[in-house]
């Protein structure tokens, strides 16, 4: 469309702006979460995220080092030299005085009058020089009042904590591999069966297809709350129990109407020509679903993959219902952040690593696949 | 022998039958075209051939073999279609080798052939690309080359260059002329193109309505219409159908040549009695003469140009003229023709009448 001569919309700043708006609303929670996660308690409850980017500022009085076990004789002058953070460069000096009256009276670097040939010079590093006549040179530090600015300051601690503790507020690892053992299969097994299915509703001919379609496109409707207590009754009776088979199976059992409609809309609007050549050339039912359909419907089964994916990874209700026991050993990371909300509720430097956690291979997924995504939900509406 | 044969063949969709049972021998060997105005069932006649659509009664045979119910794969043809219908994720060796590779021939063997088709149509350079990045001639030319690598005993082709520009259509008829010369396959070819049926055929049936109209080399066609659908769509421009009328015996009397009177052979049928006249432009002439007969204008194609003529009764005559003899538009022509060359047809029944 853009091509089109004199098409451009005078609305095309509103996009921008929309599109603006739409990324800063999904930016600032994301970053911000990343970024409170490699923050202290003490960092979290004093200032807000943004504020850890920058270096902050802080007021601190120091005293050089004690003038009679430290000076230097240069002639008949005396100099204390030192650094006042202990090591060069901890952090910086930005101003500093020697009164508290004036504590911005110099700049890092310049030398301070003490009166009577008494100076000091701090540097920005925080090294400085005392220098004076015997009698100045004597009794306690000069005293200096710094403002430095100290660079930003972030922590690994919180993952350690979170993802390695045993107990409340810990064990993120071991949820996180329960949870990828729940998505991975439930994903695959519904796109396997789905795939089947859709060929089968798309291109084979046999008395009821039409009402079959129908039937898909009706479950699409219902609510799986609907199937929940029946299911885990079923599961109970046949002996699947709770488990992470029982999990499976409704999982996939749940995606299957989504999925057989999604792939059956996108076989079938593959050619005709394709699938019919093929069968002139020998291919039986299942060589032209093995080789031809499945390579073309390829974006559609991405699409239905990562949709499947992020649903079970974020899903807290399946779950519960039909995986997570008394035990506890088989809780998912949802199930787990819940229970953080109960136990370690104030600590919100845990909460956000928690979060971000469970957020992170959702991220990864739809920015590694997100080209399928959209691809695979055009998929049928443009040709 | 891979001749074809279909026997009383029919074909419906729920009610609505659409081949009315087709009866057709087709020699080992033979270029057959089925030619016909869209929607004449010469796809659907092709398709049934083929085992696409199922054959819903009658018979078709492929070298003797009955094969109206078995499996497209076993009856022994390849089809090129329209569309090209490659497979868009294989490269053009694996297009090609993709049928040998299904009946479970070994890999050198589908290697050799695919490689000896390619040779055929000047396919080698292009054999690692997928067809995304081939030309719409390439494209067809793998079509082909994919029938030829199996090397079935009858070659369909739906409409195969219909999607081609003017030139390429052409060029790709002419390699589709050799490749039959060079193999010698029997080919069952569809068009709705006149000109590729008369250039291609040993045999064009001509279909209409899902009948056969006629069957026949190119010229006796031509030459020797059965009636007025086939007179009407074979030649091009097609030929001029005037009103006449019985006005003696052995004579036609024409209005719309200023009830000029046509004197034939042809046993004719009663005094009074319709006829159609047929004249194809090529047989007809003009010269400056007061008549009721106008020229409207001139198409100039180089070599020849087409006269368009008002003739009093409203019926239109289109005159082909070689050379460019300057008739002005509007000017009084008599028009010229040999008698012999002149078709009658019965008005009832369009039969032609010999």
């Amino acid at each position: 469309m853009d091509n089109i001569a004199g098409t451009k919309s005078g609305l095309i700043w509103a996009v921008h702006i929309t599109v603006a708006v739409l990324v800063a609303l999904w930016l600032f929670p994301t970053v911000g979460l990343l970024v409170s996660s490699f923050r202290t308690a003490d960092q979290i409850s004093t200032s807000g995220w943004w504020a850890a980017l920058f270096p902050a500022e802080i007021n601190e009085v120091y005293r050089a080092a004690a003038p009679d076990d430290n000076r230097i004789a240069e002639g008949d002058r005396f100099v204390v030299a030192g650094n006042v953070f202990g090591q060069a460069g901890a952090k910086e000096v930005l101003v500093w005085g020697v009164s508290s009256r004036a504590i911005d009276a110099y700049r890092a670097g310049e030398v301070a009058d003490l009166g009577d040939g008494e100076t000091i010079t701090l540097l920005a590093d925080g090294t400085y020089e005392w220098r004076g006549n015997d009698d100045q040179i004597s009794g306690r530090g000069q005293r200096m009042f710094v403002t430095a600015g100290a660079p930003p300051e972030f922590t690994t601690g919180n993952y350690s904590t979170v993802l390695f503790t045993e107990g409340s507020g810990g064990g993120m690892a071991k949820a996180f591999f329960n949870t990828l053992t729940v998505s991975i299969p439930a994903t695959i097994i519904p796109i396997l069966i789905a795939s089947f299915a859709a060929y089968a509703l798309a291109w084979m001919e046999f008395p009821g297809r039409a009402l079959l379609i129908a039937a898909v496109v009706g479950l699409l409707v219902v609510p799986l709350q609907l199937a929940l207590i029946p299911l885990l009754k079923l599961h109970l009776g046949i002996g699947i129990g709770k488990g992470y088979l029982g999990v499976w199976l409704a999982h996939t059992g749940f995606g299957l109407p989504l999925a057989i409609y999604l792939l059956r809309n996108y076989m079938v609007g593959l050619p005709r020509d394709i699938i019919e050549n093929a069968r002139v050339d020998g291919a039986t039912d299942f060589q032209i679903f093995v080789r031809i359909i499945l390579p073309l419907s390829f974006p559609a089964l991405a699409s239905f993959a990562i949709f499947q994916f992020l649903w079970t990874w974020n899903d807290l209700l399946v779950a519960l219902v039909f995986l997570i026991d008394a035990t506890g050993e088989t809780t998912v990371m949802t199930k787990q952040i819940v229970e953080l909300l109960g136990t370690r509720g104030g600590n919100w430097e845990i909460l956000a690593t928690a979060a971000f956690v469970s957020i992170a291979v959702p991220l990864l997924v739809f920015f590694v696949m997100q080209r399928y995504l959209v691809r695979g939900l055009l998929a049928g509406s443009v040709k | 022998m891979s001749g074809v044969t279909l026997s009383k063949a029919i074909k419906r969709f729920g009610d609505l039958q659409v081949i009315h049972g087709v009866d057709l021998e087709i020699e080992d060997g033979e270029f057959c075209v089925f030619v016909g105005p869209s929607g004449c069932g010469k796809s659907t006649l092709l398709r049934m051939i083929a085992g696409l659509e199922e054959t819903t009664e009658g018979h078709i045979s492929i070298g003797g073999r009955d094969v109206t119910r078995a499996d497209p794969a076993e009856r022994g043809v390849a089809m090129v279609f329209q569309t090209y219908a490659l497979y868009p994720h294989m490269t053009v060796e694996e297009n090609m080798g993709f049928g040998l590779k299904m009946t479970g021939t070994p890999k050198a063997e589908v290697k050799e052939k695919v490689t000896r088709a390619a040779e055929i149509l000047q396919l080698q350079p292009y054999l690692k690309r997928k067809p995304k990045a081939l030309s719409g001639g390439q494209r067809q030319r793998v079509a082909i080359g994919r029938a030829i690598t199996r090397g079935p005993e009858v070659f369909l082709f739906d409409e195969p260059l219909s999607n081609l520009d003017a030139e390429l259509r052409v060029e790709m008829r002419v390699e589709i002329a050799r490749l039959h010369k060079e193999i010698g396959a029997t080919m069952i070819y569809v068009t709705h193109d006149q000109v590729e049926a008369m250039t291609l055929a040993d045999k064009i049936v001509v279909l209409r309505g899902g009948r056969v109209e006629q069957v026949g080399r190119p010229m006796q066609l031509y030459q020797n219409p059965d009636n007025v659908f086939v007179a009407g769509f074979i030649g091009s421009p097609g030929m001029n159908f005037l009103r006449g009328t019985v006005s003696g015996p052995g004579k036609v009397r024409v209005p719309a040549l200023g009830d000029q009177e046509i004197k034939t052979g042809v046993p004719l049928p009663d005094m009074n009695t319709a006829v159609i006249v047929g004249l194809r432009p090529q047989d007809l002439g003009v010269h400056q003469a007061a008549s009721p007969v106008t020229v409207e204008l001139r198409e100039r194609l180089g070599g020849v140009a087409y006269d368009y003529l008002n003739t009093p009764t409203g019926e239109r005559i289109i005159v082909e003229i070689k050379g460019d003899e300057p008739i002005a538009a509007g000017a009084e022509v008599a028009v010229d023709f040999d008698r012999e060359r002149v078709f009658f047809f019965d008005a009832e029944n369009n039969r032609r009448l010999r």
